[in-house]
């Protein structure tokens, strides 16, 4: 284990150009790739918090007794979509009205009578926020007697949608593009470093050395590498996302446990590809 | 101790490398492989270390048919071996002492054993005063015998050595065909690959000459190991 472990390190002293330039070489692989999920998931989060303000809001029929709303309240409260309902009077409407339309204040100081309706405003849980949820919910608000009127802004919740599955399916295919370019660059980088050792590798077969023996140098070496080139990828993406964030707009970084899940990519991505190129070496009989 | 059996050796769009190839060499015995280069003489070695099988035929090393070896039994195989080339094959970026420890620490020695050992095969070929010499500081033929040192290390039962007076000048050459029958001397069985004429005719050893894989001449077929082919 020693020995390994010196050999693998020795890589990086004996060819220490090569080296850095793996590394360097993984870091901006992985470097895009996570860029890539940053936007992703800013993306995702962005357009969670645009849902949250899908909304169905049931006008009541004037003179709707307040008991009848609130077992109605509890009805809806219990659909297994709905997050929570609540109640405006007509009173708070207007309240509402004067303090959100200022612009038509003169038009609500000569009213004598309250002109709004009540209403009951329901939000959907996370996972409902779609149209074809809202459209069921709200179908269902129709069926009670007092409710004249329900508006939820189809086309609006329908563009939501769509907008969701197209960042989805772009998502999903520049992922993969992205991701299989950086497995390709990862392999070839080590797969070059590997190759610079082929002689290396031929004579430990020579004297005798098992194969288990010359490939655990070669793989520890690959994954100090692929770790290497995750931290920096990361030091990379944070610099980018300061900038972005200082200038342009408030955008959110990976979490910690995120950060590590990516440092450990691409360790593991530099274990598997260095087994796979010392293979190579390592001629069948 | 090392014996073919009618061994013909086919490499993919190649005629055949070996034809019908049966000899036997015994334990402590010097044997010259002479020919042209594309002789076969080369297949000859790789045979021995199991770096290719015979595509028929036998193969035989210490009691171990290479064939039937697994892939991971061909290491212990080669620990018994010492492989020498023309090109030396050293590793450039350690010293002759290093190169040669290499050979013992990739066996798994203890690391205690690999000092003492590795001075005396250096002694032994003459270099200790330049164990701490990297291959690029030292002659052709002081790398030659860091080879043969390395060679040596774990005490083989034979060396195989191809070509490796082919980069040599005159002088080395003598040198390391020396240091090899001293080698031998000691009881450890020497196969010498080489095209080199003037070398076999220096000595009386048993030499086997190939031509287009078939062996055309065997000085030692009127030898006891006659009756072991025969077998």
């Amino acid at each position: 284990m020693r020995l390994t472990l010196r050999e693998a390190l020795l890589s990086f002293r004996r060819a220490p150009l090569l080296s850095g330039l793996a590394v360097t070489t993984i870091a901006f692989a992985l470097s895009v790739v996570g860029l890539f999920v940053l936007v992703a998931l800013n993306l995702r989060e962005t357009l969670a918090q645009v849902a949250e303000r899908v909304e169905i809001v049931a006008y009541l029929e004037r003179g709707t007794p307040v008991d009848v709303v609130t077992v109605a309240m509890g009805d809806i409260q219990a659909f297994p979509e709905v997050e929570e309902v609540t109640y405006v009077t007509e009173d708070q409407a207007l309240e509402q009205a004067r303090r959100e339309l200022t612009e038509f204040q003169g038009v609500f100081s000569e009213l004598t009578q309250n002109p709004l309706p009540a209403s009951l405003e329901v939000r959907l849980k996370p996972g409902f926020r779609d149209a074809a949820h809202v459209t069921a919910v709200a179908d269902r608000l129709r069926g009670f007697r007092f409710a004249e009127d329900i508006r939820y802004g189809g086309d609006w919740v329908q563009k939501l949608d769509r907008l969701r599955s197209i960042a989805a399916a772009v998502g999903l295919v520049v992922g993969i593009a992205f991701g299989a370019a950086a497995v390709i660059i990862i392999g070839t980088t080590i797969r070059m470093t590997v190759l610079a050792r082929n002689r290396e590798i031929q004579i430990m077969r020579l004297v005798g050395a098992t194969d288990g023996f010359i490939r655990r140098p070669f793989v520890l070496d690959g994954a100090v590498k692929g770790a290497l080139g995750g931290l920096l990828a990361i030091g990379l993406d944070y610099a980018a996302y300061r900038a972005v964030s200082s200038s342009l707009f408030a955008a959110s970084f990976f979490t910690p446990a995120q950060s590590l899940a990516f440092v450990l990519i691409g360790t593991a991505l530099g274990f598997l590809t260095s087994a796979v190129s010392v293979n190579r070496h390592l001629p069948p009989l | 101790m090392i014996r073919f059996k009618k061994v013909f050796k086919a490499f993919p769009k190649d005629s055949l490398a070996l034809k019908d190839v049966t000899f036997h060499l015994g334990r402590g015995e010097f044997v010259f492989f002479t020919g042209h280069s594309g002789a076969g003489k080369s297949t000859v070695l790789r045979l021995v270390y199991a770096d290719q099988l015979p595509t028929s035929g036998s193969v035989w090393i210490a009691g171990m048919q290479t064939a039937e070896l697994r892939r991971r039994d061909i290491p212990k195989l080669r620990r018994r071996l010492g492989i020498v080339f023309q090109d030396f094959r050293l590793l450039e970026d350690r010293t002759a002492e290093e190169n040669v420890a290499f050979a013992l620490e990739v066996t798994g020695s203890r690391r205690g054993a690999i000092g003492p050992k590795v001075m005396r095969v250096l002694t032994q070929v003459g270099l200790a005063a330049k164990a701490h010499a990297y291959p690029r500081e030292l002659s052709g033929g002081e790398q030659q015998r860091v080879a043969i040192a390395r060679a040596l290390v774990n005490d083989p039962l034979v060396i195989l050595a191809d070509e490796p007076t082919g980069n040599l000048d005159e002088r080395a050459t003598r040198g390391v065909f020396q240091l090899l029958r001293d080698i031998n001397a000691t009881g450890t069985a020497v196969i010498l690959a080489t095209h080199d004429l003037d070398l076999v005719r220096q000595t009386d050893y048993r030499t086997i000459e190939l031509k287009d894989g078939a062996v055309v001449y065997d000085s030692g077929q009127d030898s006891a190991a006659v009756a072991e082919e025969a077998r």
